[in-house]
């Protein structure tokens, strides 16, 4: 009979509710791609979209314990408020709308600029297709960049390549590496917690994830040890080969000590291992004694033991630091002693998409290439880079301590980056409830202070955590007033929720 | 696989190399920035270094770049832009009040009114509205939902997504995906790194390249032996080959997408590029639905534009969008949590992308210089296309279809058994051997039809028609003069 689910299936026939045969689609949930249906990115997952469901709610008047949502949940400082700095825009309107460089209301080093980015593109045009690679005189800019921050040493502009933001290099990367099958199938180490594009990328592309836990009683510091035992249990069952690093953390907000980023170096020598560094918070570090230590700075530090060896890629961004540029999809990676046939490879694969948009190209040059001492734009430069770094700063150590004021919630310090991943002790009776509900236990406790509070947080699961433990990413961007507020209203949430599950 | 360092001492292989490395991405080609675009690169260098050469630039008609080739950007756009990068310039009276409008309503609809904010991962709402707007009103009236418009990071971006989705299966089942050859080599190069099959359908040179069904059944049964054909893909103005299909065939597609079961992939992004009397763009999406519903609420398709042609040519901003249409529920909520993962399109490209859909009206201040540089930049191509199919039709040994639309040339090259063999002993495909000496005598460089896939036996290369018309007239003269000599040299 037709009317069985297999028979209708096997014929591709499908009954509709009133009883009308059709055909099933040719792309269902059945037979589409796979590794697709693993891939979760919680950053802007499930409770953003219930987040975007409740500001449509209250713009259409519905009565609400609040009267607007907060998204907390993404590292997105302009959304928040956050200024563009100046000269960077004026820069790229300049090079968008070039009749402007006879406007005398522009500084004449957002000029020099952008008349030198113009000639760089085709036909003096940003709307031009660039090298793939991306534009040759932006690459030197950025080398020239990499030297500076790592006192002298040396980088060679054919190892930059420009990305549409780091995910881009990330992910190009990562698509490299992915080789064999089953036991020999490539395993990628990455920290738990870790930015959930790492997870992402390895589901979509099937490779295997070798998590390697972070230390939260030590501020979330990486530990050779852990990293051995998770190479060791992963050697069992795939072929890693591997390891990466983001530094400072996200979501953890760690900076790593130089110590622990040679540690880490050696280890990956030893272990033969490709060394991924996600350095796109370089300029975020707010704590007392920390320091940004680049990868490649400490490498070449070591000596040529090391330094001609060690396979190293790492990555940066328009997004981050004092520009958050989010939108503009700017950033680089650079590659270090990759091996010259793979590099032609990569070479050729990123031509398949022509070139990163050459706005955040721009951007990038302009970051790299800020204004000097003695340039007309310099003094509003650094004071708005400065008043920027500075909030964040502030913001970073008004989060921790009122955080840690709250019983059942504990807050590392936030050294770097942009966010605070606190603790929560969450009530046996709410874990009960989650599972009932099947969600997770503190997917739970976030969609209910989403719902109570309009604030959205990202929950500790979407990130990794260990077993048994609890945790949330929430952004430190709001404007300072505002986030004191959301704090004492995360204050609140708690309170009542440890009450209510009491 | 150890090396041995030049004192001697022992040291391992890289963890990195061709052996260990993803072999599907080995199997990629992208012949548009492929060998012979590399070796222009070269040549450039060494002009600039004062390399003696026959000539004094190298001209890159390889790529579809109009800009790159002296087209000027569309002042409307630019401004738009401008205002939008640096909002202070909405107090400078140098900005027409429907710039300042436009720019206004994005930032309103970007977060913290910056372009610098991450937009919705499916793209700006209010630009995904006026996307459906205009298709509307391109349609004749279809409705378009806004939320089956998806913002991508050019148009590959978006097909290189929806080609991911479809891949499926091992061996027999694999994923089988249809794309005509000559096809532009995203497509190619797409399938080799998903690891999918590639089914090609050939398009019927001496019929204008127009594609035939019982060709499209051909290759479908033939395909059928060894994977699962789910995918029919359509270039429609076509890249390399300029043709635009007409409603018949594209009503003739659709059926056959029906009929066989294939999800349609309706490449778009030249449907203002339409110059030949008689030709016409017809949407698949506007056929499908002048079907009636046993095809429009059936059919599953998705269609292509995108920023980088027509004549706005903003190949830079990296703007596009794909329209889903019948997609699955489940699958589409699958889609947009793919493109989640990349967080959003570059904005400065949505925003063109708004503009482009939402252009000055007759009413507005910029209309009438809108309308003009429009109208010039379309004319200059259509005149070019025709003269260019004139002139490489007076050359002995090469025939040009007519360029109907689109950005290229992909003339046919009657080349000479002892060039044919030249090239098999210097271990290259005999029309980059030509390609090649082409760009190392004239210094034009082209890409080999073999680049783009041709019938077995036959020579092609793809030129772009984008050079102003007066360099144009020169490169068309050095390329007939190149192939008289060439052919003369191996007879």
């Amino acid at each position: 009979s037709l009317c069985t689910a297999e028979a209708l299936k096997a014929t591709q026939l499908k009954m509709s509710e009133n009883g009308v045969l059709s055909r099933a689609k040719v792309l269902t949930i059945d037979t589409m791609n796979p590794t697709v249906k693993k891939v979760e990115y919680a950053v802007r997952g499930p409770i953003v979209l219930r987040a975007v469901e409740l500001e449509r709610e209250l713009s259409e008047g519905m009565k609400k314990p609040f009267s607007e949502v907060i998204k907390a949940n993404i590292g997105d400082a302009h959304a928040m408020g956050q200024q563009p700095i100046t000269f960077f825009r004026q820069v790229l309107a300049l090079c968008s709308y070039p009749e402007l460089l006879n406007d005398s209301t522009f500084p004449e080093d957002a000029k020099s600029r952008a008349r030198r980015i113009l000639q760089s593109c085709g036909g003096n045009s940003m709307g031009s297709y660039t090298a793939s690679q991306g534009i040759d005189s932006v690459r030197q800019d950025v080398a020239r960049y990499i030297e500076r921050r790592d006192g002298g040493v040396p980088c060679d502009p054919d190892d930059i390549y420009l990305t549409t933001g780091a995910s881009d290099g990330i992910v190009t990367m990562l698509k490299l590496l992915v080789c064999g099958e089953g036991a020999t199938r490539t395993g990628v180490m990455i920290s738990i917690p870790q930015y959930p594009l790492y997870s992402a990328a390895l589901a979509e592309l099937g490779a295997v994830q070798i998590n390697y836990y972070l230390n939260e009683e030590k501020c979330w510091s990486m530990d050779i040890s852990e990293l051995q035992r998770a190479l060791d249990e992963a050697r069992r069952h795939c072929n890693p080969r591997a390891l990466c690093v983001i530094n400072p953390g996200n979501p953890t907000g760690q900076v790593q000590s130089r110590q622990c980023i040679e540690d880490v170096i050696r280890f990956a020598a030893n272990e033969r291992l490709l060394l991924m560094a996600d350095e796109v918070y370089q300029d975020n570090v707010y704590a007392e004694g920390c320091q940004f230590h680049s990868f490649k700075k400490v490498l070449f530090e070591m000596g040529p033991e090391y330094s001609d060896t060690v396979e190293l890629v790492s990555f940066h961004s328009t997004s981050k630091c004092y520009m958050g540029e989010c939108g503009f999809r700017g950033g680089y990676m650079e590659i270090i002693n990759m091996d010259d046939e793979v590099k032609a490879q990569l070479t050729k694969l990123v031509s398949v998409r022509l070139c990163p948009p050459v706005p955040g190209q721009a951007l990038m040059d302009l970051v790299v290439n800020p204004p000097q001492p003695g340039e007309p734009s310099h003094d509003n430069f650094i004071k708005e880079r400065t008043a920027t770094l500075s909030a964040l700063a502030e913001k970073a150590k008004l989060t921790e301590q009122v955080l840690n004021t709250i019983q059942g919630i504990s807050c590392n310090p936030v050294q770097g980056a942009m966010y605070s991943f606190p603790r929560i002790t969450i009530p046996e009776k709410a874990i009960q409830e989650a599972m009932d509900k099947g969600q997770e236990p503190d997917m739970f406790y976030c969609m209910k202070m989403l719902e109570e509070t309009g604030i959205c947080l990202v929950p500790g699961s979407g990130f990794g955590q260990t077993d048994g433990t609890y945790h949330f990413r929430m952004t430190i961007l709001p404007p300072t007033d505002k986030l004191t507020i959301l704090l004492n209203k995360v204050k609140e949430f708690h309170q009542k929720f440890t009450q209510q599950y009491s | 696989m150890s090396q041995q360092a030049a004192n001697g001492v022992p040291c391992r292989g890289k963890v990195l190399t061709l052996d260990n490395m993803n072999p599907n991405v080995r199997r990629v080609e992208y012949a548009v920035r492929g060998a012979i675009v590399q070796r222009a690169g070269q040549i450039e260098k060494e002009l600039k270094e004062g390399v003696k050469k026959p000539f004094t630039e190298v001209i890159k008609a390889n790529i579809g770049d109009a800009h790159a080739m002296g087209q000027k950007p569309i002042s409307f756009l630019r401004q738009v832009l401008a205002l939008c990068s640096y909002p202070e310039l909405l107090e400078d009276n140098k900005f027409p009040e429907d710039a300042k409008h436009r720019a206004r309503r994005i930032l309103e609809a970007c977060g913290g009114h910056s372009i610098g904010a991450y937009s919705a991962s499916q793209g700006i709402e209010c630009v995904r509205q006026d996307v459906a707007r205009y298709i509307e009103k391109r349609d004749g009236g279809i409705p378009s939902n806004p939320d089956n418009i998806y913002l991508s990071t050019g148009a590959s971006d978006a097909i290189v997504t929806m080609l991911k989705l479809l891949v499926c299966g091992e061996g027999r089942d694999r994923t089988g995906v249809m794309i005509s050859i000559p096809q532009y080599p995203l497509y190619s190069a797409a399938l080799a790194d998903l690891g999918a099959v590639q089914i090609s359908y050939y398009l019927d040179e001496d019929k204008c390249w127009s594609l035939d069904v019982a060709e499209l059944k051909r290759a479908v049964d033939a395909a059928r032996q060894h994977c699962n054909p789910r995918v029919l893909c359509i270039i429609n103005p076509g890249n390399p080959t300029g043709q635009v299909q007409s409603r018949q065939c594209i009503e003739d597609v659709i059926r056959f997408a029906k009929e066989e079961h294939l999800f349609l992939m309706a490449d778009e992004v030249y449907q203002d590029n339409v110059y030949a009397e008689g030709c016409k763009f017809h949407s698949f999406k506007k056929v499908l639905f002048e079907m009636g519903p046993a095809y429009s609420s059936t059919v599953e398709m998705a269609s292509f534009h995108s920023t980088s042609k027509c004549y706005m040519g903003e190949c830079g901003f990296r703007g596009g969008y794909m329209e889903v249409i019948n997609m699955d529920p489940e699958v589409k909520a699958q889609l947009t949590k793919l493109v989640s993962v990349r967080l959003c399109p570059p904005v400065p490209g949505q925003a063109l992308l708004d503009l482009v859909v939402n252009p000055p009206q007759p009413d507005e201040p910029s209309y009438n210089t809108f309308m003009k540089e429009r109208t010039a930049v379309l004319a200059a191509l259509a005149e070019k296309a025709r003269l260019t199919e004139q002139i490489f039709n007076e050359v002995p040994g090469v025939t040009c279809n007519p360029v109907q639309g689109a950005m290229y040339t992909f003339p046919r090259i009657a080349l000479p058994q002892k060039a044919i063999d030249k090239a098999k002993e210097e271990g290259q495909v005999p029309d980059m051997f030509y390609c090649m000496r082409l760009l190392e005598e004239e210094g034009i460089c082209l890409v080999p039809g073999s680049g783009f896939g041709q019938r077995e036996g036959t020579f092609h290369f793809r030129m772009t028609i984008l050079p102003p018309t007066e360099k144009l007239k020169i490169v068309l003269q050095k390329i007939s003069d190149f192939h008289v000599r060439f052919t003369q040299e191996f007879s």
